[in-house]
C-alpha cells in the first residue's frame, strides 16, 4: 500500500496543467500519502497497544545482485519510521497548501509543485528503507531535490551557486556513508537493519570495526544535518523559496541524520568514543550557529542559524544517550521551526520580498495572524513553559546533565542565546515603528487564507506538542518514550539506566525557564524600549561581534584552505604536469619520427570513398580467401 | 517461385546468426559508397543500424544467462596459419555488443543535425562492424583484425570532419594507439608460436600456464594496449585533444564504445592469459587507475571547454572502471561490465546535448554560456537527468555501476575505494559546473536567441533519458546477463593463479 503512494506521487510529478490544478494535485497526493500514514501510525499504535513490537517489513524486489550482495528494494514500517512518517506527509502537506498562496505569482509554479512532491517521495524512501542502500537512495535523492528547489530562480548566479554548494557538501558526507555501507556488508554479510542490529547487540563495547562505522555515518550525518565541518550550505541554502526552506532544511531533510543515528542506535550505544565525538560536534555546532545568529539581519539567515543551532541539540541528545529525547526534539522543531519559517515567508511575501529585518518593523497590526502564531513559535523554541520546545529541550539538556555538567552548562548557554536571538528577531519584525520604504508600507498585507491556515495549524502544533512526551518529573507518562521502546529496547539494555533526582530535574528546569525569559526581556529593553536598531553593513564593530557578524569567517577559510589550492592544482596538473610533463614526452618521441608523419600527410587528400571501398574489399576478400580455401 | 514460398520464420532464424551480425554493417558501408544522395544515406545508415539492433535483441531473447559461450560460429579461415574464424559471445560480451548495436543508432541519428555525406555513415558503420569483431572473437588474429579495422574509419572521421588541428592531433592518436598494438601483436604471435597445436584460439592461449616471467612481460604488452585506448594514466595525452577535436560523432564512437574495447580486453584477454603478471602488476595497474581519477577529476575543475571537461572527466571514470577490473573479484567485475554500458550511454547523451549547444551558441566555451534553460526547458531536464547518471546520483544508471564499482575496490582495500570514492564529490564539483555555467544563470547574447531542440534531438536524448532511469531502478536483468559468466572466470582464475 505505502509504496503505490510512492509511485503514485512519482507519478505525478510531472504535469502540466493549469494552477489550481496543480496546486489541487501536488498537495492532494500528499495529503493522500498523509491519510495513508494515518493508516499506518494507527495499526502500529495498535500494535504497541498490544504489547508487541510493531515492525513490519515489505520486500518490493531484488535491486542489485552481485556475487554474495543482495540488495532488496524494501520497506520497513515500526514505531520510529511510522511518526516520521506522520512528520513528512503531515507537514508536508501544510506547506504544500501554504505554496499554493506563496508561489501564486511565479512562472515556474508547475515545476515547484513536481519538484516538491518529487522531493516528499525520495523522503518517504529514507524513512521506509528496510537496509541501509534504499536509505541512501532516499538520502541522495533529497539531496538533489535539494539542489534543484535551492536553485529553483536559477536566473540568479549566486542562488545556483548556493545549490551547488549543498550538493558537493552533501557529498563529501554521502562518501562516508556508502563507504559505512561497505564496512557494514563486509561485517555483518548484510545490509538489512533486521539482520544488523540483532548481530550488532551481541558485540562488545568499543569494538574497533563498529567505531569506525559509526564515525563514517557520522560523517554522513554532519553533511546532511548540517554540522561542523560541513555546515555552510544550510544557510546559503535559503536562497530557494521560503516554503522550501521550511520543508526541507528545517522540518525534514537536514533532520535525515539524526534518524539516520537513531535508526542505528544499537551501533552508536556499543562506541562510546563516538557517542562523546557526536555530543561534542552537537554542542559545538549548537553554540557556534547560535552565536552567529545574534547578529545577523536577514531574518531567513537568523532562522537558518537557528536550525543549525538546535540541529546541534539533537546531535548533544544523540551523544550523551537521549535517543527519544533528540527525536522528540526532531518533532517539535518541525513544528516551531517549520511554523517560524513559514511566518517568516508571510512577512517577506507582504514585504514585497524583502528579508533585511532592518527594513521592516511594527508590522504587529498589519499581519496580526503572522505575528501572534509566530509569537508562538518563538516562545516554543525559546524553551519557555508549557510550549513543545521547552519539553524536548529539557529532556536533553537533563541527560547532558546527568552525563557531564559541563554539556549541560554550555548547552543552557546556548539556549539563553536561542531566546535572545529569536526575540531579537520577533521584536525587530513587529514591533517599534515601520522602518521600511513607502511603497512597501502601502503594500502590506496580511497573506491568503491558504498561507494562515498552515500557520495556525503549526502554532497548535507547537503550543501542545509537548504532550506527547511529558516527562515522570511533572506527572506526565513518557508517551513517545513509550512508543519507541521497541526501537531502542537493544541500546536501553546496553547502557545504564538515566536517572536523575525529580528535584534536581525540577531545579533544571526552573533555570532554563528562567533564564529565557530572562532573555526575552534583555531582547525587549534592548530593541523595543530603546528601539535599537541593528547597524549597518559597513559600521565598525567590536571584534567579537565581527567575528559573528562575518560568521566566523568559516566559508572564507574553507575557500582558502580547500577550494583556492584545488583550482590551484586543477591548472597546474592540467598546464605542466599533462600538457608539458607526460605529453611533452610523448611528443618528443613524436618528432623523431615526423618524417614518418609527413608522408603520412600526404596520402590523406585522396578520395574517402576510395579509401573505404579498398578497405571493405579488402576485408572481404582476406575473408573470402579464408571460405575458398576450404 | 521458391523465393515466394520462405517462412520469415526460417529467414529470422537463419539470420539470427553472429556472423550476419557482423556483415549486416559491412554490406551496409559498402552499399552506402554508392549512394550519393544525402537524405538517403541517412535513412539508409539509420535503417541497418536499426536491423542490427533487432537482430541483437533476437540474440539476447534467446540467450541463456549461464557461463557458456553461445551462439558459436567456427569456421577455418588461413588454416596454413592456424588462423579460424571464431565467434561467439557469452554474459561478458553480449552486454558490450548491445552497447554497441544500441549506441550505433543514436550516434547516427545525432548526426542528423549535420550535413554530412554517405561516406561518414558508411565509415560509421564500418566502425560497427569491426567494433562487434573485438567483442565476439574467440580468436586472437581475428580480435587483432577487429581491433585494427575499428581504428581505421575513426580515423578517418577524425581527419576529415574534426576541428582545426586535426591533421597533426590525429597523427598523435594514430601513432600512440597503433604503438600499442604492435605491442599486442608481437605478444599474440608469442602466444601463437606457444600454443600446442599451433593456433590462436583464446582457449588454447587460457591453456598455456606460462611461466611467471615470460607471463610479466606478456602483461605489459597486453596492459598498454588496452591502457592507451581507455586510456589509464599515464597513457592518456592523446584522448583530450583528440576527443575535443573529433566531430561529435567520432567523439561519441570514440568514448562510448572504442575504449570498451580495452576495458573488455582486460577481462577477456589480459588477466586470464597471464594471471601470474597479473599477481605481481595488478596492483600497480590498479594504482595507476585511481590516480588517473583522481588526477583526471582535479584537471577537470577549470576546464572552460566543454568537451575537453568531459573528455577528461571520461578519464576518470574509465579509471573508476578499471580499478573495478583490477580489484578482481564478482562486485568489481560486475561493476565494470555494468558500468561500460552505462558510461557509453551517459557519455554519448552528454555529448549529444554538448554538440546541440554548440551549433547553436557557435562556442564550447563554457564561460560565455548560460540561462539556458530558460529558452530550451526540454533540453535542460534532459541535460539534468543525463549529468546526474553520470554523477552516480541512485535510481539512475551510474549508482548501480559505481556502487559495485567502490564495493568491489574496497574489498581489494579501504584507502582505494576512498581515494576512487573521490570521483563521488569531484564528479558533482565539475559537472555540476559545468550545468551551471551553461544552463543556468541569465541569458546573455550569446544564448538569448537559443532554440529547443528538434523533434530528432528529442528522440535521442529521451532515448538515452530513458536507458539511464530505466537501468537505474531495474538494473536486474543487465546483472543477470553477466553474472554466471563472470563468476565462472573469477573463480577459474583463481584457481590458476593459486597453482
Amino acid at each position: 500500500m505505502l509504496p503505490l503512494v510512492g509511485f503514485l506521487i512519482n507519478g505525478l510529478a510531472r504535469n502540466v496543467l493549469p494552477k489550481s490544478l496543480v496546486g489541487a494535485i501536488g498537495s492532494g497526493v500528499v495529503l493522500a500519502a498523509f491519510l495513508l500514514s494515518c493508516g499506518v501510525f494507527s495499526s502500529v499504535y495498535a500494535a504497541r497497544q498490544a504489547g508487541e513490537t510493531a515492525t513490519f517489513i515489505q520486500p518490493i524486489f531484488q535491486w542489485i545482485g552481485a556475487g554474495d550482495l543482495r540488495v532488496s528494494m524494501s520497506f520497513l514500517v515500526d514505531p520510529l519510521s511510522a511518526i516520521m512518517l506522520l512528520i513528512v506527509t503531515g507537514i508536508g502537506f501544510l506547506i504544500h497548501v501554504y505554496s499554493i498562496g506563496y508561489m501564486k505569482h511565479d512562472a515556474g509554479f508547475a515545476k515547484f509543485f513536481a519538484f516538491l512532491n518529487l522531493f516528499i517521495f525520495f523522503m518517504l524512501l529514507l524513512v521506509l528503507g528496510s537496509n541501509y542502500v534504499v536509505m541512501f537512495i532516499g538520502w541522495e535523492g533529497v539531496g538533489l531535490c535539494s539542489y534543484l528547489l535551492i536553485g529553483f530562480w536559477f536566473t540568479n548566479t549566486a542562488y545556483a551557486g548556493a545549490a551547488k554548494k549543498a550538493f558537493v557538501m552533501n557529498r563529501i558526507g554521502d562518501l562516508g556513508f556508502l563507504i559505512a555501507v561497505f564496512l557494514i556488508f563486509a561485517t555483518f554479510g548484510t545490509l538489512e537493519f533486521s539482520q544488523i542490529f540483532p548481530q550488532a547487540a551481541g558485540m562488545m563495547t568499543g569494538d574497533a570495526t563498529l567505531l569506525l562505522i559509526t564515525l563514517l555515518l557520522f560523517i554522513a550525518a554532519t553533511g546532511k544535518s548540517a554540522q561542523i565541518p560541513l555546515f555552510t550550505w544550510l544557510p546559503d541554502a535559503m536562497a530557494g523559496p521560503t516554503p522550501v526552506s521550511a520543508l526541507i532544511h528545517a522540518a525534514t531533510m537536514v533532520t535525515a541524520g539524526i534518524y539516520m543515528i537513531a535508526r542505528s542506535n544499537i551501533l552508536f550505544t556499543l562506541s562510546p568514543i563516538t557517542l562523546q565525538i557526536v555530543a561534542a560536534i552537537g554542542l559545538c555546532t549548537a553554540l557556534l550557529a547560535a552565536a552567529i545568529a545574534i547578529t545577523q539581519n536577514d531574518i531567513k539567515k537568523v532562522l537558518a542559524y537557528s536550525t543549525v543551532s538546535q540541529l546541534g541539540y539533537m546531535f548533544l541528545g544523540l551523544g550523551v544517550g537521549a535517543f527519544t529525547g533528540a527525536f522528540f526534539h526532531v518533532i517539535t522543531h518541525a513544528f516551531f521551526k517549520g511554523l517560524l519559517f513559514l511566518g517568516a515567508g508571510s512577512v517577506i511575501h507582504a514585504m514585497s520580498n524583502e528579508q533585511d529585518m532592518r527594513n521592516m518593523g511594527g508590522l504587529r497590526k498589519q499581519l496580526p495572524i503572522t505575528y501572534l502564531t509566530m509569537l508562538m513559535g518563538t516562545i516554543a523554541i525559546a524553551g519557555i513553559p508549557p510550549l513543545s520546545g521547552f519539553f524536548s529541550k529539557d529532556e536533553i539538556l537533563a541527560h547532558a546533565f546527568a552525563t557531564n555538567k559541563l554539556l549541560w552548562i554550555l548547552g543552557f548557554i546556548g539556549a539563553l542565546f536561542t531566546a535572545f536571538y529569536m526575540f531579537r528577531m520577533l521584536f525587530l519584525t513587529f514591533f517599534g515603528k515601520f522602518r521600511g520604504s513607502a511603497e512597501q508600507a502601502n503594500h502590506v498585507h496580511e497573506s491568503p487564507v491558504t498561507m494562515t491556515i498552515p500557520l495556525i495549524v503549526l502554532a497548535v502544533l507547537s503550543v501542545i506538542g509537548g504532550l506527547l512526551n511529558v516527562p515522570a518529573a511533572l506527572g506526565g507518562g513518557h508517551a513517545l518514550a513509550e512508543f519507541l521502546s521497541p526501537v531502542f529496547a537493544d541500546s536501553a539494555a546496553r547502557s545504564e539506566a538515566f536517572h536523575l533526582a525529580h528535584s534536581t530535574e525540577y531545579l533544571l528546569m526552573g533555570i532554563s525557564a528562567i533564564g529565557a525569559i530572562v532573555m526575552a526581556v534583555v531582547a525587549y529593553r534592548k530593541y523595543v524600549s530603546n528601539a535599537a536598531v541593528p547597524t549597518a553593513d559597513e559600521a565598525p564593530r567590536g571584534v567579537l561581534s565581527r567575528l559573528s557578524y562575518h560568521k566566523f569567517y568559516v566559508d572564507e577559510l574553507y575557500d582558502r584552505l580547500i577550494v583556492r589550492p584545488l583550482n590551484g592544482l586543477s591548472v597546474f596538473f592540467y598546464r605542466f604536469t599533462d600538457k608539458g610533463g607526460i605529453d611533452g614526452l610523448v611528443n618528443g618521441l613524436d618528432k623523431t619520427i615526423g618524417e614518418t608523419g609527413k608522408g603520412l600527410r600526404l596520402l590523406q587528400s585522396g578520395n574517402v570513398g576510395f579509401y573505404i571501398f579498398m578497405m571493405v574489399i579488402a576485408a572481404v576478400a582476406l575473408l573470402a580467401y579464408g571460405f575458398f580455401n576450404l | 517461385m521458391v523465393f515466394l514460398t520462405f517462412n520469415y520464420g526460417e529467414i529470422i532464424a537463419y539470420m539470427d546468426n553472429l556472423f550476419i551480425l557482423l556483415l549486416l554493417p559491412v554490406l551496409g558501408a559498402l552499399a552506402l559508397v554508392f549512394v550519393q544522395h544525402e537524405k538517403a544515406a541517412k535513412q539508409l545508415a539509420l535503417i541497418v543500424s536499426l536491423v542490427s539492433l533487432g537482430l541483437t535483441v533476437s540474440l539476447l531473447t534467446r540467450f541463456v544467462p549461464d557461463a557458456s559461450m553461445q551462439f558459436v560460429q567456427r569456421f577455418d579461415w588461413i588454416p596454413s596459419l592456424g588462423i579460424h574464424f571464431h565467434l561467439g559471445v557469452d554474459g561478458i560480451s553480449l552486454p558490450l555488443v548491445l552497447l554497441t548495436n544500441v549506441l550505433v543508432p543514436l550516434i547516427i541519428l545525432s548526426a542528423f543535425s549535420h550535413s554530412y555525406k554517405s561516406n561518414f555513415y558508411a565509415l560509421v558503420l564500418f566502425m560497427q562492424a569491426g567494433l562487434l569483431l573485438v567483442f565476439t572473437a574467440l580468436d586472437a588474429f581475428v580480435f587483432y583484425v577487429g581491433w585494427e579495422i575499428a581504428l581505421i574509419p575513426i580515423y578517418f572521421i577524425c581527419a576529415l570532419w574534426g576541428g582545426e588541428d586535426r591533421i597533426r592531433i590525429n597523427l598523435k592518436f594514430f601513432i600512440y594507439t597503433f604503438f600499442g598494438s604492435l605491442l599486442m601483436l608481437t605478444a599474440i604471435i608469442y602466444l601463437h608460436l606457444q600454443t600446442p597445436a599451433n593456433d590462436y584460439e583464446l582457449t588454447s592461449f587460457y591453456q598455456l600456464g606460462l611461466e611467471s616471467g615470460v607471463q610479466r612481460w606478456v602483461f605489459w604488452a597486453f596492459f598498454i594496449a588496452f591502457a592507451i585506448k581507455m586510456p589509464i594514466f599515464p597513457f592518456h595525452t592523446w584522448q583530450p585533444d583528440t576527443y575535443t577535436n573529433a566531430p561529435t560523432a567520432g567523439t561519441m564512437l570514440l568514448s562510448g564504445i572504442m575504449l570498451k574495447m580495452g576495458v573488455y580486453g582486460l577481462i577477456r584477454w589480459l588477466i586470464p592469459i597471464a594471471p601470474l603478471g597479473f599477481a605481481a602488476y595488478g596492483q600497480l595497474a590498479l594504482v595507476l587507475c585511481i590516480i588517473g581519477v583522481v588526477y583526471a577529476s582535479i584537471i577537470a575543475f577549470k576546464q572552460r571547454d566543454a568537451k575537453r571537461l568531459i573528455a577528461y572527466s571520461s578519464i576518470a571514470h574509465v579509471g573508476l572502471i578499471g580499478a573495478g577490473v583490477f580489484a578482481w573479484n564478482i562486485q568489481g567485475v560486475q561493476g565494470a561490465i555494468i558500468q561500460m554500458v552505462n558510461h557509453g550511454i551517459s557519455v554519448v547523451g552528454l555529448f549529444f546535448v554538448l554538440d546541440i549547444v554548440e551549433r547553436r551558441v557557435g562556442s564550447r566555451d563554457i564561460t560565455l554560456m548560460g540561462g539556458i534553460a530558460k529558452p530550451a526547458p526540454a533540453l535542460a531536464i534532459a541535460f539534468l537527468v543525463i549529468v546526474m547518471g553520470a554523477v552516480g546520483l541512485p535510481l539512475t544508471n551510474g549508482f548501480i555501476g559505481e556502487f559495485l564499482l567502490l564495493m568491489g575496490i574496497y574489498e581489494y582495500g579501504l584507502w582505494y575505494a576512498v581515494f576512487g570514492g573521490l570521483t563521488l564529490i569531484f564528479g558533482a564539483v565539475y559537472l555540476l559546473r559545468l550545468y551551471q555555467k551553461v544552463m543556468l544563470g541569465e541569458v546573455n547574447e550569446q544564448t538569448a536567441g537559443f532554440v529547443d531542440i528538434t523533434r530528432t534531438e528529442w528522440l535521442v536524448l529521451a532515448a538515452v533519458v530513458v536507458l539511464v532511469v530505466g537501468i537505474g531502478v531495474y538494473p536486474k536483468p543487465l546483472l543477470n546477463l553477466s553474472e554466471a559468466a563472470v563468476t565462472n572466470l573469477i573463480n577459474g582464475i583463481g584457481q590458476t593463479a593459486n597453482r
